[in-house]
């Protein structure tokens, strides 16, 4: 049953493409609105925002590491709008680290800017270095874990093409595939996205055989402040059989953060009020 | 065309290529109703979720489906040992530190030295404390080594059983202002283990012989002021009294020695006269910076002394610190797919305007290019050129004394730093490369670490000095060439 039902969803999908005026899906937003909203819940939610982030790894092998770390974030625009895509600017990240112990107090500072590299800096407090650090490969790993620094500060919305190949009960299920291909590792990935809370439960990556490799998922949602909010999650390596639970304590949006705190002074000297 | 034809032709369209995807071996798993994900814990129909929408009530729907592949995992959480409090505390009353062992061996017998470089054990002990608007820390190392005597503690060059490498105090007597007082390590300037305006002591001791690279900066005993303005930065930090880099003095590592005309070790240790004058002997450092996106661009200013022994006294026979004022500047930003780092200073040795005292170095001017880049998934690549141009060159040449090796006029430097991170980044392998093609001679540092857990580590190294000269900066260190490995426990 299910390849038909697939067909007539595909053949529906394109009708409705080809010929606008079909009518029938009135309330379903569009594709384009689809994918921002999922960007906005994902990574743009609120003025700024605070987390304390757990992070357990697994290896192939079953070892675990485990990382603690604070992480601020703060964005560039002061609405959450989606409409001409208003909530997409300049976004700053603070990642201060509890653990292991050879890494505490250490920080990594993030200016991202739409259509540019981002600014990196790490700050090594045993030599008070402040280093800037070379942003060209995204899709590497973050911290030693299975999650990569684009799925941590999100994937730019314009470096992928974006398709809706399914609707269910639940989600709205996107086809992303990337514009650049050489530029990353995967053929093309599957997110499914919440229908109610536009939250990205699940996304799947797939290889250019067409196998799955790689799913992030959400494992629990909580609301704060209003915020529909992951605040557990998981990244399995399906190849090497490895994965990493990551878990946000403390979640607190709209805290007022000011810009300042993503410079060079609280590198040094950490801003322990919004850390704590 | 008709509109009957277009809609024909779209309606078999998209049949044909889905005909086509149907007749693939395995239609990606999650396209099928049959891997949906499973809704989140929270977002359960009935939950604290919204429930489904009316119109699209579960009835004639099929029932989400099970699990993927495992039932939900979060009583796995249970076993980490982080609870959901505020973890910023580390355990043992926020006591963090490291204990490790570490030796050295020398790769070839050295006149005057012993076999070993290294041997010792190191517990280092760090405690914060923290108010609203102030934050105080300290940072101690107890030491047993066996190379150097380790009996009592010389906290000025961090010999003995005692290493205090912090004890400071730090507040905010306003918005735009920190005050930082007491013992403290600092860094500035864009080199990468080549230093121009950055005028703080460094342990070349520690470097050298194969400690941790952290060890490479020693501490100040000083007064840091910084001023964060709209336009601009300002960090003045204030030394009362000298504190000269950790030189290499012949008691563990050998050098050349002028005098003797050949590399001498602890027969021959350097003597010195070191400026301590409390007040008197005091060194004043600046920098003004700012960032125009992603562009730091900044200004230093020095005044103090030479770091390392910079002068001879040939009355006392001892080596000497002569004065120093240094003016710089430096840029740091993106290029391409790197970033790329730019520093220049004019070193005035203010003892020796016209440069015809063979007793004291004469001014310089240093230049430094570098850039960096991942050239690979997991490994970066650094190179940087650095210059050193002596200034009143034929007044040196002129006074040298007869017999002395001159200096080059200008001394080239290359560095490469190659890092490759390995198995989950618990593996990194590293090059750090000092090649200088005027004077001939080279520095290597391979290093290999490995996070054993997240609390235990192994590394080990080499420190290989080249040079066919025993009077150039790398050569003089050949009989220093080391082998060294290390584990850390951290805590």
């Amino acid at each position: 049953m299910k390849p038909v039902k697939h067909i007539i969803c595909m053949v529906f999908l394109s009708l409705s493409a080809a010929l606008p005026a079909a009518g029938a899906e009135e309330q379903q937003p569009s594709l384009e609105e689809i994918v921002h909203r999922a960007n906005q819940v994902a990574y743009y939610q609120g003025r700024d925002g605070r987390a304390q982030v757990q992070m357990l790894i697994t290896d192939s092998q079953g070892r675990h590491r485990q990382r603690s770390f604070t992480i601020l974030r703060r964005d560039g625009p002061d609405t959450d709008a989606v409409a001409d895509r208003a909530y997409l600017g300049e976004q700053q990240f603070y990642v201060y680290f509890h653990r292991p112990a050879d890494v505490n107090k250490m920080v990594f500072m993030v200016h991202k800017k739409p259509g540019e590299n981002d600014d990196r800096w790490l700050y090594l407090p045993a030599l008070d270095l402040v280093k800037r650090i070379a942003a060209s490969d995204k899709r590497t790993s973050f911290v030693g874990s299975h999650y990569y620094y684009e799925d941590v500060s999100g994937r730019s919305i314009d470096a992928d093409h974006h398709e809706l190949v399914d609707v269910t009960d639940n989600y709205y299920v996107l086809k992303h595939t990337p514009k650049e291909p050489g530029e990353v590792e995967f053929d093309h990935y599957l997110m499914y996205v919440h229908r109610e809370t536009f939250i990205p439960v699940q996304t799947e990556y797939f290889d250019s055989q067409g196998n799955k490799y790689r799913v992030a998922r959400a494992l629990k949602v909580e609301t704060i402040q209003g915020y529909p909010t992951v605040t557990e999650a998981v990244m399995e390596d399906l190849d090497s059989g490895g994965k990493t639970r990551m878990r946000y304590n403390q979640v607190t949006y709209d805290i007022g953060m000011p810009e300042a705190v993503f410079t060079e002074r609280y590198l040094r000297s950490p801003p322990r009020q919004y850390l704590r | 065309m008709p509109i009957s034809i277009l809609r024909a032709l779209s309606v078999l369209i998209p049949l044909l290529s889905a005909a086509a995807l149907a007749a693939e071996p395995a239609l990606p798993t999650g396209l099928g109703g049959a891997s949906e994900p499973e809704l989140p814990a929270g977002m359960e129909a009935g939950d604290s979720g919204p429930p489904l929408p009316g119109g699209l009530g579960s009835g004639d729907e099929p029932d989400l489906p099970a699990g993927i592949d495992e039932p939900r995992e979060t009583a796995a959480f249970d076993d980490w040992e982080v609870g959901d409090s505020d973890d910023t505390e580390a355990p043992l009353g926020g006591l963090t530190g490291f204990w490790e062992a570490r030796a050295g061996h020398r790769l070839q017998s050295a006149d005057n030295q012993r076999q070993s470089s290294l041997a010792e054990m190191r517990l280092e002990l760090e405690k914060g404390w923290q108010g609203l608007s102030w934050s105080a820390k300290a940072t101690a190392d107890l030491v047993y080594d066996s190379i150097e005597d380790s009996g009592h503690a010389d906290l000025e060059t961090g010999m003995g059983w005692l290493d205090l490498r912090e004890v400071w105090l730090q507040w905010r007597p306003g918005a735009d202002v920190d005050l930082k007082v007491g013992r403290q390590i600092l860094t500035w300037g864009v080199g990468d283990l080549v230093f121009i305006n950055d005028l703080f002591p460094k342990d070349w001791n520690s470097f050298l012989a194969g400690r941790d690279e952290q060890y490479l900066k020693a501490p100040s005993d000083a007064l840091r002021v910084g001023y964060y303005g709209d336009g601009f930065n300002l960090n003045l930090v204030y030394t009362p009294r000298f504190d000269a880099d950790r030189y290499i003095d012949g008691r563990r590592l050998s050098y050349y020695n002028p005098l003797v005309g050949g590399v001498v070790g602890r027969n021959e240790p350097l003597s010195v006269d070191r400026p301590d004058d409390t007040g008197v002997d005091d060194e004043w450092a600046l920098r003004l910076y700012r960032r125009w996106g992603s562009y730091e661009l900044a200004l230093y200013g020095y005044d103090g002394f030479w770091k390392s022994p910079g002068g001879f006294d040939p009355r006392s026979g001892r080596a000497r610190f002569p004065r120093l004022r240094v003016a710089g500047a430096s840029g740091r930003g993106p290029l391409g797919p790197g970033i790329l780092s730019l520093e220049v200073g004019y070193y005035d040795s203010l003892e020796d305007d016209s440069g015809d005292d063979p007793f004291v170095n004469n001014d310089e001017w240093r230049f430094l290019a570098g850039y960096e880049w991942e050239v690979a998934r997991e490994t970066t690549l650094g190179l940087q050129y650095y210059l050193e141009a002596m200034g009143d060159y034929g007044a040196y040449r002129r006074t040298l004394p007869a017999g002395q090796p001159a200096r080059d006029q200008y001394r080239q430097l290359v560095t490469v730093r190659l890092t490759r991170q390995a198995l989950n980044q618990n593996l990194t392998l590293g090059l750090f490369a000092y090649y200088s093609p005027t004077d001939e001679d080279a520095y290597l540092r391979p290093n290999i670490h490995y996070k054993v857990t997240d609390n235990l580590a192994v590394e080990g190294g080499f420190n290989l000095f080249f040079g066919d000269r025993d009077h150039t900066f790398f050569g003089q260190f050949e009989d220093n060439s080391n082998v060294y490995t290390a584990v850390r426990f951290s805590f």
